[in-house]
């Protein structure tokens, strides 16, 4: 089951740039959250502090409240725990090259020195399963690099190696924007699959996709969170001009 | 969800007959763009309708090129050649026996070169064991863990110190090494490692241990800074899909970095190997020269590359020369054989799993 995720305040700067303002957002439990917006908006970075992925580049800094259930994160816990808990999808595959595809998807239970066999293997089966790549990859786990794959069935292994450590969040950063229309559907059935399991935040720069996987959508602009709202209302009626205008094509 | 107000940035209606797409007024004030493009042919395109296809200079530029890649193949031959013609009457003498023979008695004309391959590999062999894991730390700080101030000036010296001529490694190493070898480090090893039979014997400061020394810290920039270089080029998106998975720092620099650089190590060690094996100057100044097999790393030795330099002037006879000749056919094939060992080792451990990164 997800938890859900609670913003308060949140501000973030890449070296004297101020790239996030005063965010506040409530993610709920066991739903998709899309956070749409142009490019530069901020929206990727805001992801990236959900899981203190921002502070890893040495020029960033965040601060405010970021809270994952009852812990938070920025206070409670250290990266390397909070990073456990929250899956991440990126941008690009970045699947490990020199790793059969088994090892790629049980990488994460490696690393924390996970070495049951028996449930090493089923949970290869369940992940792959779980991002719709079992059938392609089963007769090469161990054989074939998690390289050699074709971009759509990477970014698939990459998912399932983020939901081989069973995490509370998935947190996916345009994960369908480097794939063809039939790699980008099949994540997004995964997406609506995966749902009711975990808690998704979803960045994305194709507002269908936002109003195909997700119940709430945030419009980011400029560092700031303009709207956020029902996918429905956010597309049918919103609130704020700035929104409507980026919804309907007529920015800038 | 069907709302007239729902545009599409690409997927103008593929598959979803709800979404009425109304196309943004930019898209559709020009329906035919080729409409454009100037009437009249243009200047541009009949110059370019002009121009050479490129065929001959693609031709001579990739004739060129083979010759330069041949060059190489004929440098090889050739120096090996020289080395077996020059090396005859030491060759029609002992045969290939001398590689194994250990006598080495110029009066008597007695002459074998396994005492000299055994000082150059255990040297060289015992300088790797050193610098690698101190090059791959400075490696490792500098790409991963060093603050930006510091990142600039260490490389700067890691790089100054591969500038420094080996004979100034030399004088160093007698002025400064053999002291500390004889008087503190010596001692201190023969206390404690004493046991392990390798600190055994008079102990005069020269010998195999401080060789390797010296040899450790003259191949240590090279492999450090190759070994930066091809951590540096790792992506970072590599770093970050380590982090994502809940990785520690250490964690994400094995699996992440070194990893994903493996083949580039490799490659960095032999380069650093290749040059333990053929360093000359410094090594003659602090080994011994003495051509002799011993356990004790105490124990004076000779190597390939240093009986060349010292006894090649003095040579006397054509018999002493052709087995000089001959000790550098040994290294020649030493270095071939151990760059070759090196290979097959990275294919055994990268076998079927490529190790390209995108």
């Amino acid at each position: 089951m997800g938890v859900g995720i609670l913003v308060e305040n949140l501000n973030a700067w890449y070296g004297s740039t101020h790239t996030l303002q005063d965010i506040n957002l409530h993610i709920p439990a066991n739903h998709a959250t899309a956070l749409i917006g142009p490019s530069g908006c901020g929206k990727s970075t805001f992801v990236r502090c959900l899981n203190r992925m921002h502070e890893t580049n040495p020029v960033a800094r965040a601060t405010g409240v970021v809270k994952m259930g009852e812990i938070d994160i920025y206070k409670d816990a250290s990266p390397v725990e909070i990073r456990r808990r929250l899956g991440m999808v990126f941008q690009r595959p970045n699947p490990f090259p020199t790793m059969s595809i088994y090892d790629n998807v049980i990488s994460g239970l490696k690393l924390n020195g996970f070495r049951n066999r028996q449930i090493l293997d089923e949970t290869v089966e369940r992940s792959l399963k779980q991002a719709a790549l079992w059938e392609e990859v089963k007769d090469d786990l161990k054989k074939k690099s998690g390289a050699s794959l074709s971009g759509g069935q990477q970014q698939r292994m990459c998912i399932a190696r983020a939901l081989a450590v069973d995490p509370e969040v998935l947190l996916m950063d345009e994960p369908a924007s480097a794939l063809d229309p039939v790699s980008t559907s099949k994540i997004e059935d995964l997406i609506f699959q995966l749902k009711s399991q975990y808690t998704i935040v979803i960045v994305t720069h194709n507002m269908q996709q936002a109003a195909r996987v997700a119940e709430n959508t945030g419009f980011f602009l400029n560092g700031k969170m303009v709207e956020f709202d029902s996918t429905h209302k956010i597309f049918t009626n919103p609130r704020d001009k700035r929104t409507e205008d980026y919804i309907t094509g007529r920015f800038g | 969800m069907s709302s007239p107000r729902m545009t599409t940035e690409n997927e103008s209606g593929s598959g979803l007959p709800n979404i009425v797409p109304a196309p943004p007024a930019k898209f559709v004030s020009d329906p035919n763009p080729v409409s454009s493009a100037p009437a009249a042919p243009s200047m541009i395109r009949e110059y370019l309708n002009n121009c050479d296809s490129g065929a001959m200079a693609d031709k001579s530029f990739a004739a060129v090129m083979l010759l330069c890649a041949c060059s190489i193949f004929a440098i090889v031959a050739f120096i090996f050649g020289i080395l077996v013609v020059h090396s005859h009457l030491s060759l029609a003498q002992f045969g290939w026996k001398f590689f194994a023979r250990s006598a080495w008695d110029p009066v008597s004309g007695d002459f074998g070169a396994f005492p000299f391959i055994y000082g150059t590999l255990a040297t060289s062999l015992l300088a790797l064991v050193m610098a690698v894991p101190l090059a791959l730390g400075v490696a490792i700080f500098l790409t991963e863990l060093c603050p930006q101030v510091l990142r600039a000036p260490i490389s700067f010296l890691t790089e100054l110190l591969a500038a420094i001529p080996s004979v100034v490694y030399g004088l160093w190493a007698v002025f400064v090494l053999v002291p500390i070898m004889r008087d503190t480090l010596g001692p201190f090893l023969y206390k404690f490692f004493g046991w392990t039979g390798l600190f055994e014997g008079a102990n005069f400061g020269v010998g195999l241990l401080t060789a390797s020394i010296i040899l450790a810290i003259m191949i240590l920039p090279i492999i450090s800074s190759l070994t930066r270089d091809i951590m540096t080029a790792v992506p970072n998106s590599q770093r970050e899909a380590v982090l994502a998975l809940g990785a520690t720092r250490w964690e994400m620099i094995r699996v992440g970095v070194l990893r994903n650089s493996r083949i580039g190590i490799v490659g960095a060690i032999m380069l650093g190997l290749g040059r333990a094996l053929g360093e000359t100057m410094a090594v003659t100044m602090v080994i011994g020269n003495h051509p002799e097999i011993s356990k004790s790393l105490f124990a004076p030795g000779y190597t390939l590359a240093s009986v060349i330099a010292n006894e090649f002037s003095e040579a006397t006879g054509d018999l002493y020369l052709s087995a000089l000749i001959e000790i550098g056919l040994a290294l020649f094939l030493v270095t071939i054989i151990v760059n070759a060992i090196a290979r097959l080792m990275v294919w055994a451990v990268t076998r079927g799993a490529p190790a390209r990164v995108h």
